[in-house]
């Protein structure tokens, strides 16, 4: 370094050539940047604006009602989100449950415990799951999961905690629970390989810190764990915006009817399989119209949800922290 | 470093090459080929893909595209003329045809059938049913396979005191719109609670995605009930419900049956040919049963592509009906064929008929 660019401040003589060439390649460097991120907004806004306008008929002839109707009967021209709304969020929420401390073990377990040996196959084993496409999820859902659940897990389910209005109804393997376990299995992958690389990151000075102050594998493990926290946050907020988009493998197994029953052994419906389902055949421009309404509820729903998503694992996470 | 660079340039420059080349000797291969367009109904297109083949192997100069993007999806995009055929099983509505930018006809060209199918492990004779049956199980009135109004349609047969669970599709489709029109023909409760339409909202059962979807849960699920194309059932080696008719026979759908149907129907038949022949009248007539149209403008804006047109429709209606059988659809009755001919010797381009005389 010449002693030029060292001094920043005060005089600065004339730019040599290799200086000038130097920032101007920064400036190339920068604005490339800016135009990716600004791409990504101009991306959002648009496809905002065009979904706006398209359900701009239905929300003038529907208002605030077709949020909270209950009825979606196209024939009859009557369209409510609210069935879609339930059916999404809850899929959702069950496929997180299940799928967050089921992908936090096993990237705990590739991480920490298992030898090299055991491992690379394992995560091998992860990142092909989350390369199958969601079509050959749901045909497997169809054929495998639903009556596996349907014989050997819905039954025994229902009589022991029948008492309950999660577990009621006829167990036909088709319905919201299905529908939740198929996207939990979708969205473990992408949990597991996101977290695995966070736990990774963490040095690995802290476990030996940890060690050598008498802790033990588990306390570590805690220690590392709560370190991750906020990265695993993000794990799992992505986790949970593919379950939430996710169309083909939900359609095929979660039985497609708009009701709101707490009953998970129920059939349900989500938002992004209704237009699925229906945008090709509808001819009429309110039926249209109120498609793609649902769409731009999806996306205020993914929004609110990830949101609170986020807010509630940064202060899990902030908790744990503060023990750890 | 440089080496890598010049290694990418060169299977950059390769890339280029190739796609430059395949664009170019595409665009000569074809030379002064004809391009047809078409899309919708997804029920005929099996039946399409053979007939743009077969038709492909007799003139190697015509070039006929189908997309199968349902039967809603094709009228639209007729309407807005970015196809030159569409194809719908289901028949325009009078909105439909007035806000188009020019007369469209209908050419029925061949026969598709909606079947019962079911799943009931103990019962191997096939199950029969009256209409207010079919109409009460879909509205949920009837939840027991017992049943007695299941019962009287089936004397001797036993059926187990198992939970029917009702499987219809989910996706917007011609085949429930079949479905609803015969059932809002015959039962009154169904045409005031659930109506006709591609989207019914029905009162109960499991959603399936397409012909497949509602296959597979079936086929997978103990004591369901459920609608489809006759195809997707065979195909299947599901079973098929014999349905009772206007003339109080059970009748198993076949290529007789439902080509019966459309024989029977043929005197009320209108001239533009939009009919519905669910619920047709005739002792072996099969109830649920409709045409797939091809819809095309009568005034055609290419001369060449409209004559094109006009031959393949022709060709397909009377040599390409031999491709229905194996494809389980039905040919049309030879009255149908006479009438929809000369439905095609309408379609013109500035006035003067296209078809060869």
């Amino acid at each position: 370094m010449t002693p030029e660019q060292i001094d920043l401040g005060g005089n600065v003589p004339a730019p040599d050539e290799g200086r000038r060439k130097f920032s101007s390649a920064d400036k190339i460097y920068r604005i490339l940047l800016t135009a990716c991120a600004a791409l990504i907004l101009v991306i959002v806004i648009t496809m905002l604006i065009v979904i706006g306008q398209g359900s701009l008929l239905s929300i003038k002839e529907f208002g605030l009602s077709f949020l909270f109707g209950q009825v979606w009967d196209p024939i009859k021209g009557e369209f409510g989100a609210m069935p879609f709304i339930y059916g999404t969020v809850v899929s959702s929420i069950i496929a997180v449950l299940i799928a967050t401390p089921l992908s936090i073990g096993v990237a705990v377990f590739l991480v920490e415990q298992a030898p090299r040996s055991v491992a690379r196959p394992i995560a091998f084993l992860v990142e092909l799951l989350a390369a199958i496409p969601s079509v050959v999820y749901g045909l497997w859902a169809i054929f495998v999961l639903a009556p596996f659940l349907r014989e050997f897990v819905q039954p025994p389910l229902q009589s022991a905690l029948g008492w309950l209005p999660f577990f009621k109804g006829t167990p036909t393997g088709i319905g919201m629970f299905t529908g939740g376990l198929i996207l939990a299995i979708m969205i473990t992958p992408i949990i597991t390989a996101v977290v695995r690389d966070i736990l990774e990151a963490v040095p690995v000075t802290q476990r030996e810190a940890a060690l050598a102050l008498g802790a033990t594998k588990w306390e570590t493990t805690k220690i590392v764990l709560a370190n991750a926290s906020s990265g695993i946050a993000g794990a799992v907020i992505l986790g949970l915006g593919r379950a939430i988009g996710e169309t083909m493998a939900v359609t095929m197994i979660i039985g497609n009817r708009p009701q709101i029953s707490a009953s998970l052994f129920d059939p349900a419906y989500t938002i992004a399989s209704v237009i699925a389902n229906e945008f090709t055949e509808a001819t009429g421009d309110l039926y249209l119209s109120a498609l793609i309404e649902m769409g731009l509820i999806l996306f205020v729903v993914t929004f609110i949800v990830t949101g609170l998503a986020k807010l509630l694992i940064l202060s899990v996470g902030r908790k744990t922290q503060s023990i750890a | 470093m440089y080496s890598k660079k010049f290694r990418f340039f060169l299977s950059f420059l390769f890339l280029v090459t190739v796609l430059c080349s395949s664009c170019f000797s595409g665009r000569r291969s074809q030379g002064d080929a004809i391009k047809i367009q078409g899309a919708g109904s997804s029920l005929i297109n099996p039946l399409m893909q053979k007939w743009v083949s077969e038709y492909g192997n007799l003139y190697s100069n015509i070039r006929i595209d189908y997309q199968s993007i349902g039967s809603g999806g094709g009228i639209k995009q007729v309407k807005e003329k970015t196809i030159q055929f569409g194809a719908s099983d289901l028949v325009m509505s009078d909105a439909d045809l007035a806000s188009a930018p020019g007369e469209i006809i209908h050419v029925p060209v061949i026969l598709g059938a909606v079947v019962l199918t079911y799943n009931l492990e103990e019962v191997s004779q096939p199950l029969r049913f009256s209409p207010t049956t079919i109409s009460d199980i879909f509205l949920g009135k009837i939840t027991q396979w017992n049943d007695e109004r299941i019962l009287a349609d089936n004397p001797g047969v036993s059926l187990p005191a198992a939970p029917v669970t009702v499987v219809h599709r989910s996706d917007g489709s011609g085949t429930s719109a079949i479905f609803t029109n015969y059932l809002s023909k015959v039962s009154p409760e169904w045409k005031e609670k659930v109506g006709e339409g591609t989207s019914p909202s029905f009162p109960v059962g499991l959603g399936g995605k397409g012909n497949e979807g509602v296959t597979g849960q079936v086929k997978q699920t103990p004591n369901t009930i459920g609608y489809v194309e006759l195809a997707y059932a065979v195909k299947n080696k599901m079973p098929v419900a014999q349905i009772r008719n206007k003339a109080g026979n059970y009748v198993v759908p076949n290529f007789e049956t439902v080509t019966n149907a459309a024989a029977e129907t043929i005197n009320e038949t209108p001239d533009d040919l939009r009919a519905s022949i669910t619920d047709a009248a005739g002792d072996n007539a099969y109830s649920i049963a409709s045409y797939v149209y091809l819809l095309l403008y009568k005034e055609q804006p290419d001369e060449t592509v409209g004559r094109t047109l006009v031959e393949f429709l022709t060709w397909g209606i009377n040599d390409g009906q031999r491709f229905a059988q194996p494809l389980y659809y039905s040919p049309l009755p030879q009255e149908m064929v006479k009438r929809a001919s000369a439905k095609i010797a309408l379609v013109s381009h500035n006035g003067s008929s296209l078809k060869a005389q």
